[in-house]
């Protein structure tokens, strides 16, 4: 246990994160129903000490611990990304609390997955060995497959979780076996000793670049970049809300997360090669995901096609960094990922915390139609939901474009004002999806004879998260400073 | 004389301050809170005019704030005598609007109020604002509150005009985007407008960002062939959102080419002139014949108005004093004459319903205040000597002559159509023979309106009969511009590298290299 010592102290949060969810999962079947708040309350309290303990270290950049044989290191890039899912995780969990409840299935584990979803994710973006990122993405995929199937009830629930897990594992599959062939190349599975293969063995070799393009493909499924966004509009439509939103937001984040530390640390070498491979994905990405989500009339699908879009946008940032040169070119590509992915969070848990405490006589209202004279009925609400879809639009003074800005500046600089043009004229047709949702809520009367129509059922949770995401829509549209600098200085930890 | 008081940011915060307050009040409240918060903001903007010295060269009530470090974006605000005169406009012109949606907005009038405001707040900003981004934020800022504007409190068909000025606009205004941050790198990495008006760049870029500034430029104005958002979008609104969108918001798009396009890319601009004098050519006459043929007093106005701003973009691209100084003044007479003429046929329609010419014939009898007014704003529309529009209009014609004897014929037969459908228009609705059924619903002018419409119709004869004082406030930032057009032409130069570590000038890269990335 001392020889451990050191290592188990740098992943104290993992270990508070699954000790409380172990803890969750076990008091559920002592807890009464009735009482099972509590459940939620003590993840939320193990959250906000991790939070204590990795925000109190936020400012010490150099701090970089490595851990068990250089199998994890705990960098400040890392860290931006763990603080970034505990407030991503408090959120969803204040969320789901009505949520769950007026859905009728308020299960003690439910937090618990979420925490063990949670710990696989912080694996991911401290993992600095395939196999250890390849382990927290298969924690945070099985945790995710479970809560997309939460829903017993609901046949769309039970299809979801099925397409999801069919379609994971085959993705996971593909990551693994491009790990293997790179395993086979390099003689290892750590990043720096592959970033050194590479340099040694030259990057024409078929081999390596087979490894990478499996990797690739597995990565690209995670991030539901096109053409492996298959499963995404049916799990995004048929998992519960709440859980919806953590996957578009704190899974997405970690898998880009991880992806990008695989492919900086570990591919850099070959980075002429995937450059030109993201750029064609992040082109199809946005392409598709703007227009498909236009004739969407769920507003869960038409917000999963959106998600894809928003991969393809944050991709354009890699590509960037692709082709910048070295570390130092490649710096405000990545950080703008980084300020992109962090700032698309609170717009996109502000607008799932809205639909899905949206409520028409019990029944979550899902459909765009819903939102009919949301502004009559509720001003306020209608008002959340208009930011956060004018930031979901990237319309100033909204973080939404902060974040395009900086991915666009950096690709500028990278000399690709051509894709850059391209990805705006595609915000505007992402433009016409997003405010139509204004256009159904301030300027459709609504119909005289529905007798329920749908309300924003309030409650202090729901309120306080709805309270955090717009201050973050807001502010960090106002002022980007410190997340700006936070992001460019986290970044340069990456090696 | 620059004085230290933070006259812009003042004109900026009130607005907001007064929308916040409408949000806190009744509905009934609403109407005094925004009236107060726009009367307020004119008397912060009247004393600006005396403040400003003619003489100046340099940008006058300037404030400069670091807002965004890595890229440096600051908040840096200030005025010249191209702009003076736009903010002046716009803080007289909003709180006509408000007094003209009195009556006229019967649902949910804190959301319109708020609205309206905001809406000062953005436009404000977009003449004071002198760094790029900061411009840019105000320009897109707008476009959700006039989108709400047409689309919650128009007309019939306010859903898709709504939606047609969002996507025609934000089209046109993306592009200007990545145009902001391909100067950012060839400029010497600054987004601040003074600095980047002063670099010079490679003509080749140079067409290409003219294009793009052009997309987001020419959409506004709106010039031939981008127009057609215009008709529907003055149709669709209401009252205050028709003056707004003629009044200040086309003017945006003028002052674009005239702040950015003219001083930045001075080769480019040049090398467009041809084509940009033929499209406003066509947009003159072509206004003027499509004016001919409306029955809808409001689309009649709205194609005015292409016509009209046929004639600024006429003058700003002839490229010389006369040209420019007339294209300014052009605006603002753009703004008072077509604002007054809506407003005119706002007050009509409270009255009868309806904005056919067919159905609001003869009100000379009935309404002689009314027919007055109505009369003399579309005299100043057609550029009757006197009136404001005529010096305006006189001042490009000259700018064109010293360009092109051709043009300036084919621009004079804009203003020939101009008088046969205005006056065909005033033959009808002032001297017709009344319809005898709407006779008894005919009220003239209460207090309130006259007290909308007296402003403007001074402003007519003021601007008409004493333009001096108007013309010399833009005399130095029209000379200066003219002269940053004619500045010495240095070689093409290699553009930065695709990595973005060798930029255009040596000490840059140093910069770049010491201070990290996005200096």
């Amino acid at each position: 246990m001392s020889l451990y010592g050191a290592d188990l102290l740098a992943l104290l949060p993992e270990l508070i994160v699954v000790v409380t969810a172990c803890l969750v999962i076990s008091l559920d079947p002592v807890t009464p129903a009735s009482r099972r708040d509590l459940l939620a309350w003590l993840s939320v309290g193990g959250l906000a000490l991790c939070l204590g303990l990795t925000g109190g270290q936020i400012n010490s950049l150099n701090i970089r611990v490595s851990a068990f044989s250089d199998l994890v290191v705990v960098d400040a890039y890392a860290r931006f990304w763990k603080v970034l899912f505990y407030g991503v995780a408090i959120l969803t969990i204040l969320m789901s609390l009505p949520y769950l409840k007026a859905e009728g299935m308020h299960l003690g584990e439910y937090y618990g997955f979420i925490l063990l979803a949670l710990s696989g994710m912080m694996v991911m973006v401290s993992g600095v060995d395939l196999l250890t990122i390849y382990l927290g993405t298969e924690l945070m995929s099985l945790s995710l497959y479970v809560m997309t199937g939460l829903n017993r009830s609901k046949p769309r629930s039970l299809e979801a979780a099925a397409k999801y897990f069919v379609l994971g594992a085959f993705s996971s599959g593909i990551l693994l076996y491009g790990i293997s062939l790179l395993y086979g190349a390099a003689g290892s599975t750590k990043l720096a000793a592959i970033a050194g293969a590479i340099g040694t063995r030259g990057a024409d070799d078929p081999l390596v670049l087979i490894a990478t393009i499996l990797i690739a493909v597995g990565f690209s499924f995670k991030l539901a970049a096109v053409p492996f966004h298959m499963w995404t509009p049916d799990v995004y439509q048929g998992a519960p809300t709440s859980v919806t939103a953590f996957m578009a937001v704190a899974a997405k984040a970690a898998s880009f997360a991880a992806f990008m530390r695989v492919f900086v640390e570990g591919l850099g070498g070959l980075k002429a090669d995937w450059s030109f491979l993201f750029l064609v994905i992040s082109v199809a990405t946005l392409v598709l995901g703007n227009v498909v989500a236009i004739v969407q009339t769920n507003i869960k699908r038409m917000l999963a096609y959106s998600s894809i879009a928003h991969a393809g946008y944050a991709l354009i940032g890699f590509v960037a960094a692709g082709r910048g040169v070295g570390l130092s070119g490649a710096t405000p590509g990545l950080a703008s990922i980084m300020i992109y992915l962090t700032l698309y969070s609170f717009m996109t848990l502000g607008a799932f915390a809205v639909i899905g405490m949206l409520r028409k006589g019990g029944i979550e209202g899902e459909e765009i139609d819903d939102f009919t004279g949301l502004a009559k009925r509720q001003p306020l609400a209608a008002f959340l939901m208009l930011i956060f879809m004018g930031s979901l639009a990237g319309i100033p003074p909204t973080a939404g474009f902060i974040g395009k800005f900086y991915v666009f500046m950096a690709a500028v600089e990278a000399g690709l004002a051509w894709l850059a043009a391209i990805a705006l004229i595609f915000a505007v047709v992402s433009a016409y999806y997003y405010m139509r949702v204004v256009m159904v809520m301030y300027m459709r009367e609504p119909d005289p004879s529905s007798i329920a129509p749908p309300r924003l059922v309030a409650s202090p949770a729901l309120s306080f998260v709805l309270a955090c995401a717009v201050a973050g829509v807001i502010l960090f549209g106002l002022f980007p400073n410190p997340l700006v600098s936070f992001a460019l200085q986290s970044v340069l930890t990456l090696k | 004389m620059t004085s230290s008081f933070p006259w812009l940011s003042l004109l900026l915060v009130l607005p907001l301050a007064g929308a916040v307050a409408v949000y806190f009040a009744t509905e009934s409240a609403a109407r005094w809170i925004a009236l107060a918060a726009t009367l307020a903001d004119l008397l912060v903007a009247l004393p600006l005019w005396w403040l400003f010295d003619p003489q100046a060269s340099q940008m006058q009530f300037t404030e400069h704030v670091a807002w965004i470090t890595a890229p440096p974006i600051s908040y840096s605000l200030g005025l010249d005598g191209i702009s003076l005169p736009l903010v002046l406009m716009t803080a007289g012109i909003m709180p006509l609007c408000v007094l003209a949606s009195w009556n006229a907005i019967t649902t949910s009038i804190r959301g319109f109020m708020a609205v309206l405001l905001v809406m000062e707040t953005t436009m404000v900003g977009v003449f004071v604002a002198l760094d790029f981004i900061l411009f840019y934020v105000f320009w897109e800022a707008m476009m959700i509150p006039m989108y709400l504007l047409i689309g919650v409190w128009g007309g019939p068909n306010r859903l898709y005009a709504a939606i047609k000025f969002f996507l025609y606009t934000l089209a046109g205004s993306v592009l200007l985007l990545v145009a902001i941050l391909v100067l950012y790198f060839y400029g010497g990495h600054t987004f601040d407008i003074l600095a980047l008006s002063q670099g010079t760049y490679p003509a080749s870029l140079q067409i290409w960002l003219f294009l793009a500034f052009f997309a987001a430029f020419a959409v506004k104005v709106p010039m031939f062939p981008f127009h057609t958002w215009l008709p529907d979008a003055h149709v669709e609104a209401p009252t205050a959102g028709s003056v707004i969108l003629a009044s200040i918001l086309l003017k945006m798009g003028a002052y674009g080419f005239l702040r950015f396009s003219l001083p930045m890319l001075p080769d480019a601009s040049r090398d467009f002139t041809p084509l940009m004098v033929v499209l406003s050519i066509i947009a003159i006459i072509y206004g003027a014949y499509m004016a001919l043929a409306q029955v809808d007093l409001k689309k009649l106005i709205a194609y005015s108005s292409v016509s009209h701003m046929g004639f600024v973009t006429l003058g700003l691209f002839v490229l010389n004093q006369q040209g420019i100084e007339g294209a300014v003044l052009q605006m603002v007479n753009h703004g008072i004459t077509t604002g007054g003429l809506f407003l005119c046929v706002g007050i009509i329609y409270e009255r009868t319903h309806s904005r056919l010419i067919a159905d609001n014939v003869g009100l000379a009898a009935p309404m002689p205040q009314y027919a007055v007014l109505l009369a003399i704003f579309a005299l100043s529309s057609l550029g009757l000597p006197g009136t404001n529009s005529f010096v305006g209009e006189f001042l490009v014609l000259v700018g064109t002559f010293l360009w092109s004897k051709i043009a300036t014929a084919c621009a004079s037969l804009g203003i020939i159509l101009a008088a046969t459908y205005i006056l065909w228009m005033v033959q009808r609705v002032v001297y017709g023979v009344p319809s005898p059924h709407h006779l008894p619903a005919l009220k003239d002018l209460n207090h309130r309106e006259l007290a909308t419409l007296a402003p403007l119709v001074l402003l007519v004869f003021l601007i008409g009969l004493f333009p001096n004082p108007f013309v010399s406030r833009m005399h130095q930032s029209v000379t200066n511009t003219i002269a940053s057009m004619s500045r010495a032409k240095v070689a093409p130069t290699a553009p930065p590298s695709a990595e973005g570590t060798a930029p255009l000038l040596a000490d840059n890269g140093a910069q770049l290299k010491t201070q990290g990335p996005w200096r």
